[in-house]
């Protein structure tokens, strides 16, 4: 492992050499541990100052950053967007300014809007981490997800992963289909067709609009989220019509190997494209893609806090 | 910066007659043998606590605890150093509660690595008490820290640089002194 982190920002997997990805995840190995003691905490961040400046509503993603950011002993400022001064009309660019301006050193950026975060990591001096920008990528996600396979699986290259869903607008999947298949991991995606963005083979993926195809074989399954609110109109019949479709159930579950992992990113809509059984089964590994995403973020904190170029 | 060898302090046979001697002051230093525990600064001193953690078995005929302990994220520097260096894993998978910990580095130079790993072990508990233990001190403290228990005193310049080679790491037992070159 000779590769250093250089980057100030970390914006999506899609820049990332496989040497990055990788450092991230042994990085990720490390830090894992210190959420298992009786005192969560190392002091590696203290002193630095942390923004979370989310723009679309979470739960997960958000509370994970600060406990990463708070068990590094940083200091954490959240800013919502409904008691914000861009509902008084100031851009992104002047917010995210006058933030810069009261010396923060990380901002950790989630906007519906894909390239947000990217446009301030070029306007601003403070690292920048995506956390999820409109349809295109949520790094972190992508990573946990990766880590969390590794740590079942070994490795990476030559599994077979399917993702499953709402794939046009996921940037899980995005993040997802990057990381893995710069790792050499085999990535089908599967979903319908209105759901499914064009061109999306350019990625390195094979395209099944058949669920039992992407279950046969298949070491990992991803099932997505059906994302109602980024859906302009309707892309599927029904809930019911995509549920007996698409929705992972016991009965499909029969084409699938003996020791295959089932992830999910969440939330999860239970009977919709996960039935209750198989999201608490035994081969789901969701709730320890939660744990390991505060890892992902103290490793991800720790890279960029150590990049001392900053170029506004 | 390249690095000249100058000497060679400690072959391979004379690395372990010191880690026999210090396990026999551990025990000397300690009755009560049921708590204690080794725990190595990574990356040597992790691999010397191993090899102590055997030579106390094998002397009294107890199993000791070993743990490995990365100090990283606990370093005072970085802020000033280029760039971020790689977090290796802690592993210390007993409770320190009340235990008497030996703790186990290669080099005792400044005491800045031993303050780090201090702050990295009470993050774990409360110890009864740490003890030290170097393979060899070279002097120039910058933090009042003193070995408990030194394989070997080597009085050094700072121009120089004292390089403990493990086989596990580097191929061979050695310890050798070698001169920064300008």
């Amino acid at each position: 492992m000779a590769v250093t982190w250089k980057k100030k920002d970390l914006l999506d997997l899609e820049s990332l050499s496989t040497q990055e990805i990788e450092l991230i995840l042994e990085t990720t190995g490390s830090f894992k541990e210190i959420s298992q003691r009786p005192i969560k905490k190392v002091p590696t961040l203290r002193g630095q100052t942390v923004v979370l400046f989310f723009f679309e509503p979470s739960t997960r993603t958000r509370t994970s950053f600060e406990l990463a950011a708070k068990r590094m002993s940083a200091d954490i400022v959240n800013i919502q967007t409904g008691s914000s001064s861009l509902t008084k009309g100031e851009t992104l660019k002047d917010t995210a300014r006058n933030i810069e301006a009261m010396k923060v050193n990380i901002i950790i950026m989630r906007h519906s809007s894909s390239g947000a975060p990217h446009l301030l990591a070029r306007s601003v001096a403070p690292s920048i981490i995506n956390a999820g920008d409109g349809s295109h990528e949520h790094p972190t996600q992508g990573l946990l997800d990766i880590f969390t396979i590794k740590e079942h699986k070994k490795k990476i290259n030559g599994l077979n992963v399917s993702i499953i869903g709402d794939i046009a607008h996921s940037r899980v999947a995005r993040s997802n289909i990057w990381g893995l298949v710069k790792l050499g991991a085999n990535v089908t995606v599967c979903g319908p067709a209105t759901l499914m963005p064009p061109e999306i083979e350019k990625l390195g993926v094979k395209v099944t609009y058949d669920i039992k195809e992407a279950i046969e074989g298949a070491d990992v399954i991803n099932m997505l989220r059906i994302q109602l609110e980024r859906q302009g109109q309707s892309l599927f019949p029904s809930i019911r019509d995509y549920s007996m479709s698409f929705g992972l159930d016991t009965e499909k579950m029969k084409n699938a190997k003996k020791d295959v992992l089932i992830m999910h990113p969440g939330p999860i809509n239970r009977g919709v494209e996960i039935t209750p059984d198989i999201a608490d089964g035994p081969y789901s590994v969701i709730l320890e893609q939660v744990t390991n995403g505060i890892a992902v973020r103290m490793a991800v904190l720790y890279l960029v806090s150590g990049v001392k170029e900053r170029v506004g | 910066m390249n690095l000249k060898e100058k000497a060679k302090v400690l072959d391979a046979e004379q690395i372990d007659k010191a880690l026999i001697r210090i396990a026999h002051e551990v025990l000397e230093s300690n009755k009560d043998t049921g708590s204690l525990a080794i725990v190595g600064i990574r990356t040597r001193g992790a691999i010397l606590a191993q090899r102590l953690a055997g030579k106390i078995g094998s002397i009294a005929g107890v199993e000791v605890p070993v743990g490995a302990l990365d100090i990283t994220l606990y370093r005072d520097d970085l802020t000033t150093v280029a760039e971020q260096p790689v977090v290796h894993k802690t592993e210390i998978d007993f409770d320190i509660h009340d235990r008497v910990i030996v703790l186990v580095d290669d080099v005792l130079y400044t005491g800045r690595t031993i303050r780090c790993a201090l702050d990295a072990l009470i993050d774990f508990g409360r110890p009864r008490s740490i003890q030290l233990a170097v393979l060899v001190d070279r002097g120039h403290r910058e933090l009042p820290i003193r070995a408990d228990y030194a394989g070997k005193n080597i009085p050094t310049s700072q121009k120089e640089t004292v390089q403990v080679k493990i086989t596990e790491t580097d191929g061979a037992d050695e310890v050798v002194v070698a001169e920064k070159e300008e």
